[in-house]
């Protein structure tokens, strides 16, 4: 009986399981109780309520209006602020820029696609965070002074004093005006995808024509409203620009960095995808007399989105991940908030719990936007 | 239709047609978008230029003293009298060449590891015992080696041993949490799906953070493990969750028989997983896992944000000497440098073992 209890399988992998829990709340356990006799030894106050009281130190900018009188909650949402729209800029900029990347490399152009290649090669076995150093210490001891700003393109100025670059100025009506491009916008694209939907064959005129007569409406709208928006160009005054915007050499430096490093990695991602497509593809396609237009929109495209979007989706979680490298440059994004709360009054805890929820919220809110779009574009077998 | 079939029939299989080699001008200007494309090259090499002239022709090689640095280019000058901080930090000079030969040690073992033939389990031996020498020799304290401590530990072994140990600790970690997920035990599965799915969600700093400040506090009171060990152990459980993702995808392209198979035989678990599962698994994954292993010597540097002395951090420290105008940018080309020649070596490896494997299957 007992023996046979002894060579059971089922027993013996119950009995593993059991002890493998009990293991784990063991371990737990001491964690907790260890824990807990270091912060009463130490006299560390646990709890969330210092999240109210104000947090006294500086964030040196911030998307997001926040001043040293401020609560921690709101420091906290301001670091996380920069964070998200480091990673938008990054990831937008990135995209574009790995598109041209992947397009020379594909180009059947040598010199062009090899020295891509190098590029990509380069960029992608340098870890970032030494990038990130490197395009700082341009930022700070290579650019010239404001006197002598490069002006790669008109409107956008280099100097050790940042980047300049033209300010938006939105006058009274221009929020108006904003939203309601944004709402027509919308509007017109609906239209013109579900009647494009309707009338298959002449579908890209009629998006097009919807696309055409939201920015003839813009124009009516946008001269109505007096000109509500308007561009002011970064002027040199005397030793430093005035208008524009001014963004720091921190900020500056982590866009160009982990646009560049990011670009890389998206490049190959595309080339990947489309290289993957089997040739018999290309050749059906072009047999069947389709133009190379519709070759590549419905035909190529379509299937290589399904190889590019999984490992894209998780080179933009990097980059969201990445961006907590500004801490070596000093960007105040949330890993560098969290940092000098922990500093301020030792609420390590509380902090990186606040800081790990954050990452995990967003990493899963990605993957399970990944799993429903996987299971969407998913070949259907019939 | 039929006689059209039957033409198809008697079709010979032909040659695939010659492709005519373009002349080299036709390649590049042959026709509008190659000639765009080619107008475009040119600005870019154009654009290269002052960056030429900065890094080679007004650059400084040898100067008698840093003010020589002051004018236009490059102060190569800078990383020759810095070379020994970058590469060793703090590391007693009188006992550099222990330093020295841990970097010998590592490069030696790695170079000997490299042919797949001599992969079994008298290799994994010598590694132990080339870890723990390298250990020994960089810590000291016994056979009448001075002992260093491992706050006056730097540069470029620092980044090394990182690397090496926390793949070479989480390679068992992630088998056993890529068997965990992959297996049919509903416990074993639950804690492998929390432990990966947790610490993929979380970038690496955040977990340096936990590393270097909350661990002191998890820990019994009187326990210290000193901040090296615990940013090892930070890295050990990235690369884990990271190895362990690849395995798996090894484990979910492994034939079901083979298993069946092994369990048929009445092989156990363990010696089935040892000598039937793992070699196919690990040998279909060489390309991401070699990847993971770039991926990791890259994270070794994420080390300076919680103040360890790696190359990088080094190199900073180098940078911040009033002597020198402004060397920075050199400093961090130097280092990136060494990074690239250590994960380009992996890139390139990783290419020689995927022939061998494609030899061996196809061949």
């Amino acid at each position: 009986m007992i023996s046979a209890l002894w060579y059971s399988a089922r027993v013996r992998a119950w009995a593993a399981q059991i002890a493998l829990l009990a293991g784990l709340g063991l371990f737990l356990w001491m964690i907790v109780g260890n824990t807990v006799e270091n912060l009463t030894a130490r006299g560390i106050r646990t709890g969330f309520d210092y999240l109210w009281r104000p947090a006294r130190f500086p964030i040196s900018e911030s998307i997001i209006r926040y001043d040293a009188s401020d609560s921690f909650l709101w420091a906290y949402v301001a670091g996380l602020a920069n964070t998200l729209w480091l990673s938008l800029l990054s990831i937008v900029f990135a995209t574009i820029l790995g598109l041209f990347v992947c397009l020379a490399r594909l180009s059947h152009h040598p010199v062009l696609s090899y020295m891509t290649g190098v590029y990509v090669t380069v960029l992608r076995n340098v870890p970032l965070i030494v990038q990130l150093l490197f395009w700082y210490a341009i930022a700070t001891s290579v650019f010239p002074a404001p006197r002598a700003a490069l002006n790669p393109l008109p409107g956008l100025f280099l100097s050790i004093r940042g980047v300049y670059a033209p300010a938006l100025i939105v006058e009274p009506g221009g929020w108006f005006f904003l939203i309601a491009s944004a709402a027509l916008f919308i509007v017109a694209l609906a239209v013109g995808l579900w009647s494009a939907r309707r009338a298959r064959s002449f579908g890209a005129p009629i998006l097009l024509a919807a696309l055409a007569f939201w920015a003839a409406t813009n124009v009516v709208l946008y001269v109505a409203l007096g000109r509500p928006l308007k561009l002011e160009m970064p002027e040199l005054n005397g030793l430093n620009f005035s208008g524009g915007t001014n963004l720091s050499p921190e900020f500056a430096a982590i866009i160009i960095g982990l646009t560049i490093y990011t670009s890389a990695f998206i490049g190959e991602i595309i080339r990947g995808g489309i290289e993957a497509i089997d040739k018999g593809q290309w050749e059906g396609a072009r047999a069947l007399g389709l133009s190379e237009r519709v070759v590549m929109f419905k035909v190529i495209l379509p299937q290589a989105l399904r190889i590019i979007v999984p490992p894209m989706t998780s080179q933009y979680l990097s980059t969201v991940k990445n961006t907590t490298l500004a801490v070596a440059v000093g960007y105040p994004e949330l890993g560098l908030v969290v940092n000098t709360v922990i500093n301020q009054t030792g609420q390590a805890i509380e902090s990186i719990l606040i800081m790990l929820c954050v990452f995990l919220s967003i990493s899963l809110s990605v993957s399970l936007f990944m799993n429903w779009y996987n299971a969407r574009v998913a070949l259907v077998v019939r | 239709m039929s006689e059209q079939t039957a033409t198809y029939g008697f079709m010979e299989p032909q040659s695939p047609p010659k492709t005519a080699r373009k002349p080299f001008f036709k390649l590049l200007f042959g026709d509008l978008l190659s000639a765009t494309l080619s107008a475009v090259t040119v600005l870019l090499l154009l654009a290269l230029i002052p960056a030429f002239n900065w890094a080679v022709l007004d650059a400084h090689w040898t100067v008698r003293s840093p003010s020589d640095c002051q004018s236009g280019g490059a102060c190569w000058a800078f990383i020759g009298a810095k070379a020994r901080l970058i590469l060793f930090g703090l590391y007693p000079p009188s006992e550099q060449w222990r330093a020295v030969l841990v970097i010998l040690l590592i490069v030696g073992m790695i170079l000997v590891s490299l042919s797949p033939k001599l992969w079994n389990a008298r290799l994994l031996a010598v590694w132990g015992v080339a870890v723990g020498a390298m250990l020994i020799l960089m810590g000291g304290g016994v056979a009448g080696l001075p002992p260093v401590p491992t706050s006056k530990w730097g540069g470029l072994p620092v980044t090394l041993m990182l690397a090496v140990l926390s793949l070479g600790l989480a390679f068992p970690l992630a088998v056993l949490l890529a068997l965990g997920r992959r297996g049919r035990l509903p416990i074993p599965r639950a804690v492998s799906i929390f432990t990966i799915e947790l610490v993929r969600g979380l970038p690496l700093v955040g977990l340096l953070f936990v590393a270097a400040i909350l661990l002191p506090l998890l820990l019994p009171p009187g326990w210290t493990i000193d901040k090296l060990g615990r940013t090892l152990a930070a890295l050990t459980i990235f690369a884990a969750a990271y190895l362990a993702e690849v395995i798996r995808g090894g484990l979910q392209g492994l034939d079901e028989g083979q298993i069946e198979a092994a369990e048929a035989l009445g092989i156990p678990y363990w010696k089935m997983i040892w000598h039937i599962v793992l070699p196919q698994a690990i040998q279909n994954v060489i390309p991401p896992l070699t990847n993971t292993a770039i991926v990791m010597v890259k994270n070794t540097s994420l080390v300076l944000i919680v103040g360890v002395f790696d190359m990088l951090s080094a190199a900073r420290s180098a940078t911040t000497d009033p002597a020198w105008p402004a060397p920075s940018t050199e400093a961090y080309l130097f280092v990136a440098s060494i990074y690239f020649v250590i994960c380009f070596g992996i890139a390139i490896y990783s290419r020689y073992l995927e022939r061998g494997v494609a030899a061996r299957t196809h061949g």
